[in-house]
């Protein structure tokens, strides 16, 4: 329908249009992830770089696959750029060392799957990224929870480019040598060992918050304030509003800091939520997506507070350690829902709908 | 703009709209110059929204500059006067200034180049007149909005009298971009302006006037405020330089703070909505006796070679105006209006009318546009629309054929202003969705009272058929009994008689 108007229709209003398009606002992004990506790399070492090269490569060919198959051109579709967005996005949600059949089949199944079944972009319902992260940890939760202490790259006892593809093919060799625990499995295992916050987070072992990055987990995790930097950049250049980031982490800082006061011993405390498993990514890069998230203001709260509460929620009384990934595809389900309920008021019209009353504006001086 | 003024720009504008580059200027900049009287003139019947006028001249009359050519007819109208004088060669079909490119009818001048102008009637103090005498000279000198709505300017003044209403808000804000008629009547003809909105306030009986000014214009803003110094009840407010600040509706919340609900008029909240070359125009109806026979047009554009605004006569023919202005290339598109609503001409042989801000001709860079993507929901129309509407879903509504559910959402609050589609990131045309949906719905509304009027047709037929079945049977058996009865009379008669005569027998 849309070809037929344009094409039978006289060229129409407005006959100017802003310098703006999907691959400039995709771009951005990309490149606002781009410092904590490198950080992580740093951090990491070859095995990880490797692995962000496949997972993207297999976003973009899972994306390829698909825009082939319909008969659409594969260039301009792929140079919109979300597919090599959500590739990354997967990628730096994932455990550095993970083998590389990891990231193929989280790449795969983010685009194929969560994406282009749904219609392509535009239509998913669900964040591609974070579906594809899902599915791996359901699947693998063995290699999708072998974490590794920092190593940077430049150290001696680093993979070098050699040892980081076998890495990559193989799998971590001795995983005792390099494995640790993110601070959010840490301590929901010794919880469940029956030893409380107060003692295990004590310990010499114990993982701390440490804002360089230098700490188990992954890219996007560790990185938290070249994370929270790069979010602050999109919102400056009004990419994303400040909407869903705030309230998300308002939601799960909130409830963490009631928790924690009532009983320290069981729950952890605010910044550690804030600054772990991902929540600075979650909150303005995954949330965010605005595919899959409200379109007014207020339903952006709503959203975003729903992220973040559920969160808390997953991450203190759940199965998994983390609750990220689980909260965003929920209030994902609710989207639809919260558009529905929750829209903008319309100038002259009350928050219903109906028509305002004159009387109460001819007042108004 | 650097990048922390941009940011402080950004805090104090608005929520709604978009910010386009305005190449206002140099255009802007160049001093007014007059066209040179053109050999043809074209004069539009219809150049307001009513009832076209009626011709009362024939072709082969002379006329003189200022002679009524074609009378007001109904309530909502406006009377055309002739541009020039010279001879009427004539009536008949134009292209109108609309991209379908219809025919409209016009009366056809060759000017005589003498400018001979008719007898003047100006009163001595206008300010003596009563409200409704002044209504009825602005209403004789033809003076419709100048914005672009082209309004009977008179209709609105007596509304504003009829409704009590307190607040004359003249706009200035001249939002679109490329356009700077508004701007240069404030910097060139300050002082008419102000006496034209004191005229208005007289007219309408109303306490005070707003001036609302984009803040982008500050030579004007500063004209005005000189020229308005005298009069306390004349305020020259700046406005925040905001697309589509120059509708009315943005322009009364933010400089009065009230909203104008959805199903009334401006008038119903005591304001009254009138451009500053409106207020020019009125002045020179009463102080000089002059109808609205000439504006300035804005001619500007990439294709343009010297470009500025023109004084041009009304039925000049946006062809003798770029040739005036001069091209640089052949004008990829040609627009009458601004760029954000301004509408598409097929061809440069069209009239310009009492509400012709600009013609623009564009070159082939300034109207590129990207081939339309799939919406991505970003929400940027969201954030743009000036009403509060969800363009996206709208065009989701309708793109899936539910024309209901998009009117559900508030289409016909969409006042098509295009800073949605200006800014979608994936180029959709949703105005073009908007335009195309709410013409469908009013001719499926056209064709249910269509429908519905034949529908009672069809039963009223039905009644009466079957009243007239009735009255029918009933006239036949009054008739038979009337029958019956003359019969027996008859019989009863000749029955009578027969014995009459056997008795006489």
């Amino acid at each position: 329908m849309t070809h037929n108007l344009t094409l039978t229709a006289p060229p129409t209003a407005p006959h100017t249009l802003a310098a703006n398009s999907i691959s400039r606002i995709m771009l951005t992004v990309a490149a606002t992830l781009a410092p904590a990506t490198l950080y992580g790399f740093w951090l990491y070492g070859w095995p990880s770089i490797f692995l962000w090269v496949i997972t993207v490569l297999a976003a973009l060919f899972g994306e390829a696959l698909c825009i082939k198959l319909a008969g659409r051109s594969v260039v301009s579709a792929l140079s919109d750029g979300s597919a090599l967005l959500t590739g990354w996005l997967l990628a730096i949600s994932l455990p550095p060392w993970a083998p590389w059949w990891i990231g193929v089949l989280g790449g795969l199944f983010a685009t194929i799957l969560a994406k282009q079944v749904f219609g392509g972009l535009g239509f998913n319902l669900f964040n591609p990224a974070m579906v594809g992260r899902v599915f791996l940890l359901i699947s693998f939760p063995v290699q999708m929870t072998v974490w590794v202490a920092p190593l940077p790259i430049t150290a001696a006892s680093a993979p070098g480019f050699h040892d980081g593809l076998l890495i990559a093919a193989h799998g971590i060799p001795s995983m005792d040598a390099v494995s640790s625990a993110t601070l959010l499995g840490f301590a929901k295992t010794e919880l469940s060992r029956g030893i409380d916050l107060l003692h295990s987070l004590a310990g010499t072992n114990a993982p701390g918050i440490v804002l360089s990055g230098a700490r188990s987990g992954s890219m996007g995790e560790t990185a938290s304030l070249l994370i929270l930097a790069g979010g602050m950049v999109l919102i400056f250049l009004r990419i994303i509003s400040w909407h869903i980031p705030a309230a998300l982490l308002a939601g799960l800082a909130l409830p963490a800091a009631i928790a924690h006061g009532i009983d320290p011993t069981r729950y952890l405390d605010a910044s550690s939520h804030l600054f772990s498993g991902g929540a600075m990514l979650g909150a303005f890069f995954i949330a965010t997506d605005y595919v899959t998230s409200p379109n007014s203001r207020i339903g952006q709260l709503v959203f975003g507070a729903g992220c973040g509460f559920l969160t808390f929620v997953i991450r203190t009384w759940g199965g998994y350690p983390e609750g990220m990934a689980f909260a965003v595809l929920l209030m994902n389900a609710m989207t639809p829902v919260i558009d529905r309920y929750i829209r903008p008021r319309i100038l002259g019209r009350d928050w219903r709908g109906a028509p305002l009353d004159p009387a109460t504006q001819k007042g108004k001086s | 703009m650097g990048l922390i003024e941009k940011f402080l720009h950004n805090l104090k504008a608005p929520r709604w709209g978009v910010h386009p580059d305005d190449h206002k200027r140099p255009a802007a900049d160049a001093p007014l110059r007059e066209l040179p009287l053109p050999k043809r003139l074209y004069i539009p019947l219809q150049q307001h929204v009513g009832q076209p006028a009626r011709p009362i001249v024939l072709v082969g009359q002379t006329v003189l500059k200022g002679q009524l050519i074609a009378e007001a007819q109904g309530n909502i109208s406006a009377p055309v006067h002739a541009s020039a004088s010279g001879r009427v060669v004539s009536i008949g079909e134009v292209t109108a200034p609309h991209p379908s490119g219809l025919p409209l009818v016009a009366i056809g001048i060759e000017p005589d180049g003498l400018d001979t102008t008719a007898e003047l009637t100006i009163p001595a103090d206008p300010f003596a007149l009563s409200p409704a005498e002044l209504t009825r000279l602005v209403a004789a000198a033809g003076v419709v909005g100048l914005g672009g709505a082209t309004f009977p300017s008179s209709v609105k003044l007596a509304l504003g009298k009829r409704s009590e209403v307190t607040t004359l808000i003249v706009n200035g804000g001249e939002c679109e971009p490329y356009l700077s008629c508004d701007d240069r009547v404030m910097r060139d003809f300050a002082a008419s302006v102000i006496d034209g909105v004191r005229l208005m306030l007289h007219a309408m009986g109303a306490r005070e006037a707003l001036v609302g000014i984009e803040d982008n214009k500050p030579e004007a803003i500063a004209a005005m405020k000189r020229a308005s110094a005298t009069f306390p009840e004349i305020k020259v407010r700046p406005v925040p330089a905001r697309y589509p600040m120059g509708s009315d509706r943005q322009l009364i919340v933010t400089l009065t703070g009230k909203e104008v609900p959805s199903d009334c008029r401006a008038a119903d909240v005591g304001v009254i909505v009138n451009n500053v070359s409106t207020a020019n125009a009125v002045h020179r109806a009463i102080r000089l006796g002059e109808p609205l026979i000439r504006r300035i047009v804005t001619v500007n554009g990439g294709a343009v070679w010297q470009p500025g605004n023109i004084l041009a006569p009304i039925g000049t023919l946006a062809s003798d105006l770029l040739a005036f202005a001069g091209l640089k290339s052949e004008p990829a598109r040609i627009v009458m209006g601004g760029p954000m609503m301004g509408a598409v001409l097929p061809h440069a042989k069209v009239p310009i009318v009492k509400g012709t801000s600009g013609i623009l001709a564009f070159n082939e860079d300034e109207i590129a546009a990207p081939e339309a993507g799939a919406c991505i929901r970003c929400g940027t129309c969201t954030s743009a629309c000036p009403m509060g509407l969800l363009p996206l879903e709208m065009a989701a509504q309708i793109r899936a054929g539910s024309l209901n559910g998009a009117e559900a959402l508030g289409l016909a609050d969409c006042i098509a202003c295009g800073c949605c589609a200006y800014v979608c990131p994936s180029h959709i045309p949703l105005v073009q969705y908007f335009s195309h949906a709410k013409g469908e719905l009013s001719e499926q509304s056209r064709s249910r009272l269509r429908n519905e009027a034949t529908k009672r047709l069809a039963a009223e037929r039905v009644v009466r058929l079957e009243r007239e079945a009735i009255e029918k049977a009933e006239a036949a058996a009054r008739r038979k009994a009337e029958r019956a009865a003359q019969k027996a009379a008859e019989a009863a008669k000749s029955a009578t008689e027969s014995k009459e005569t056997e008795a006489a027998e």
